[in-house]
């Protein structure tokens, strides 16, 4: 047994209101910059929808993951030889429109254009040519809140074994909102299948990152990465991906998409795993068994063995308590109603979800769907979503983990119903779903109530522990000599520097003073 | 050399060859050093993949295999090539072997150079320098196809005085004796085409080309997953 300790998320799908704060404070804190405009390392979708860049979903074409091969866990786009074969020109490479051509608008045509009938408009313009744009027809987040024609959104890859025409009516229309990050693998692909080892998982706590002076740009974890997480920064030529926020992280805070979201639906903290079962639980052979071999892997923080063992692997024991106090650990494994997103990919996903519910509130008004003993509730399997797409998403198609978890949000609403509305508890469904009271209250408090500190639950860094001589380091960070941090006051220099102007119009709306 | 007097011959092929070596070591190891942040490929197949699967593999399996018979070809000592194949053998090989894969790669390189130039996302991404680069290489290609007829009619004569003058030339640089005056009677498309290809060295620091010495081979051992510690090695004076 090696223990490792891993910050993870946990987002509430119940609870997302798809307001995109979490993307836009990642993206004025992390991707606003040139070369990095079509990047967003946080984004949220409109499920069902073929999502952001176009199909991500869909292996057959992208070729991300892992996949078995006559027995033996392999990198589905092919191994060692064939990367540094086709490293000239990366087959399943995503081109930028798959994603979007990041785009402006002329705005200053709107204080600048001369006198006239109609308002002026302000055309967009590309963000890579600085050209105008004819029309914009796709976008980061084109599908918002079932936007566009259904037949496209439901090429989306989870809506396999669904008969898709049905949902294609109005009165039988669903919707989900799919927050998206890095989802900081154990087994992550895009490290496997990085030619020049750039990319890494930090040991102490299991956040994935690019090692930005040895990326070469060879391109491969871009589309080794199923989950299309790994971004090309077309300006400095090297890849960039969701880091975590670990300098927020590394003091406690939590990451900035979790710390804005207004619906509180997101929950940091930290699991313990064993990093010598890796590779057995990720070459399970059938797929649908992928969710529960993910579960074997995480240690039991209370374990007095594990304990011992995460002690004597240097594990600090602030971060034993934290493990103890995971939310992570409480709603994945406790309770069991996070799942890992897609873990057909066999990376060992560490974002987990919880299912949303979909009641139809009209159609239990008038009495036409079937509810619960409490006469209110509905019953799991009668809701707007089908089970079969969320299983599709979280289980690989498995339902009976997914239903199972649906009938305990449930069951947690019915009973906390009985208690405030009735005035008397009913544990009739707690029971049918196989928990107890002190759990249903603990779900409550942490999926309703959703205190800030029972959401985040982060450990510190240990910054102290990182230097073994903090003396000796000591007068050597701040001012710095020779080129560090600036970009000097020469326009000339020998080697390529890095352009940090965005895109310019072409041409310049005239003044108004000229009509 | 000629008794210390300033001619062209010794400028260019005496003197030059270790100026662009020289910038050519000391350049990228400098740059490694300070500037490795701008170390890299620098693709653009992010922006327009159309044509790349063929042009970019052509181009680069042609440029590696061209390198590959510039060095054993020119490189391999005089009579170690004897006891393997006459003179005349040698230049007819570096004539067929020079034309296929100088025309794979005239061929990558000429939809290369046109998408570099007329897609409007590559060139708006590219840097002066990276346009530069390309008609350059493509330059140097030009001129080393263009020796091949010149090499063809002297080999039709049964003369190889050529190609070994040129080896001799180069091992006279690469171990330390330079002896420009084994150029002296070389067709003129033979000194342009080392000239440019010379040039090829002295901008490499300065250009996209660093990548070529980061050809990524430890890959093919090295272990799939990668894990690195936060924890600062204390370094030993």
């Amino acid at each position: 047994m090696k223990v490792r300790a891993q910050f993870a998320f946990v987002f509430n799908l119940d609870k997302c209101i798809g307001c995109h704060t979490c993307s836009v404070t990642c993206k004025n804190t992390w991707t606003n910059r040139r070369g990095m405009e079509y990047v967003w390392f946080n984004n949220v979708e409109s499920k069902p929808g073929i999502g952001y860049p176009k199909n991500w979903e869909d292996q057959k074409k992208w070729k991300g993951g892992w996949t078995m091969d006559s027995g033996k866990l392999e990198l589905k786009s092919g191994g060692r030889a064939s990367k540094l074969l086709n490293i000239f020109a990366n087959p399943d490479l995503p081109q930028i429109d798959e994603y979007y051509e990041p785009f402006t608008y002329n705005y200053a045509r709107l204080q600048n254009a001369p006198l006239s009938e109609a308002a002026p408009t302000a055309r967009p313009l590309s963000m890579i040519t600085g050209d105008p744009m004819e029309k914009i027809t796709w976008g980061p987040n084109w599908e918002d809140d079932l936007a566009g024609e259904y037949a496209k959104r439901s090429e989306d890859k989870n809506m396999d074994n669904i008969q898709k025409e049905m949902y294609g009516q109005f009165e039988n229309t669903f919707n989900l909102y799919l927050p998206r990050i890095c989802n900081h693998c154990l087994n992550p692909a895009c490290v496997a299948a990085c030619p020049s080892g750039s990319i890494y998982k930090r040991e102490e706590d299991g956040i994935v990152l690019v090692d930005q002076d040895k990326c070469r740009g060879w391109r491969f974890c871009m589309s080794s990465c199923p989950y299309k997480k790994v971004y090309y920064n077309w300006e400095s030529g090297k890849a960039e991906k969701c880091i975590a926020c670990y300098p927020r992280v590394e003091s406690g805070m939590p990451t900035i998409c979790s710390e804005s979201c207004v619906g509180r639906i997101r929950y940091n903290g930290v699991m313990l795993y064993d990093a010598d079962r890796i590779e057995e639980l990720a070459s399970v052979t059938n797929e649908q068994d992928l969710y529960e071999a993910q579960c074997k892997i995480f240690l039991d923080p209370n374990d007095p063995k594990v304990i011992a063992a995460a002690r004597a692997e240097g594990i600090n024991e602030d971060w034993i308590i934290a493990a103890q106090k995971s939310p992570i650990y409480k709603m994945a494994i406790e309770w069991k109603i996070a799942f890992p997103m897609h873990p057909e990919f066999r990376t060992l996903p560490m974002v987990w979800y919880v299912p949303p519910l979909s009641p139809v509130q009209s159609q239990l008004d008038q009495g036409n769907l079937p509810v619960g003993p409490d006469g209110v509730i509905p019953l799991a399997g009668t809701m707007r979503l089908p089970v079969q797409y969320l299983a599709n998403l979280l289980t690989a198609g498995k339902e009976a983990p997914i239903v199972s978890a649906l009938n305990r949000l449930i069951a947690m609403r019915s009973y906390l119903r009985s208690i405030h509305v009735e005035g008397q508890a009913d544990t009739r469904p707690l029971v049918a779903a196989g928990i107890t009271e002190d759990q249903a209250k603990e779900m409550y408090r942490y999926l309703a109530i959703a205190n800030y500190e029972d959401r985040y639950v982060i450990p510190t860094g240990h910054e102290e522990e990182r230097l073994a001589d903090p003396h000796g380091f000591q007068g050597q960070n701040g001012f710095t000599f020779g080129n560090d941090s600036s970009t000097g006051i020469s326009k000339i220099t020998l080697f390529p520097r890095r352009r940090k102007e965005s895109a310019e119009p072409a041409e310049l709306a005239p003044h108004a003073d000229n009509r | 050399m000629n008794e210390g007097l300033f001619n062209w011959n010794n400028l260019l092929f005496g003197a030059y060859p270790y100026v662009c070596l020289a910038v050519f070591f000391i350049g990228s190891w400098l740059r490694f050093d300070r500037e490795q942040y701008t170390w890299k490929s620098d693709s653009s197949q992010l922006l327009s993949m159309g044509g790349m699967r063929w042009a970019s593999n052509l181009f680069h399996y042609g440029v590696l295999s061209i390198f590959a018979g510039h060095f054993v070809g020119l490189l391999t000592p005089h009579a170690v090539f004897l006891a393997v194949m006459p003179d005349i053998t040698h230049q007819y090989l570096a004539i067929i072997a020079g034309a296929i894969f100088g025309l794979t790669m005239l061929l990558g390189g000429v939809i290369l150079l046109v998408r570099r130039f007329t897609n409007v996302r590559v060139s708006a991404a590219s840097r002066w320098s990276d346009k530069f680069t390309l008609v350059w290489v493509m330059f140097t290609l030009v001129l080393g196809i263009l020796t091949i007829p010149v090499s063809i009619g002297h080999a039709g004569h049964g003369d190889p005085r050529v190609v070994t003058a040129m080896a001799e030339w180069i091992q006279s640089i690469i171990y330390l004796y330079p002896s420009p005056n084994f150029l002296e009677g070389v067709d003129l498309v033979f000194k342009l085409h080392v000239l440019a290809g010379m040039t090829v060295f002295l901008i490499f620091p300065f250009t996209r080309l660093v990548h070529i010495w980061s050809m990524p081979f430890g890959y093919l051992t090295r272990s799939y997953q990668i894990v690195r510690s936060k924890k600062v090695k204390y370094q030993q004076n």
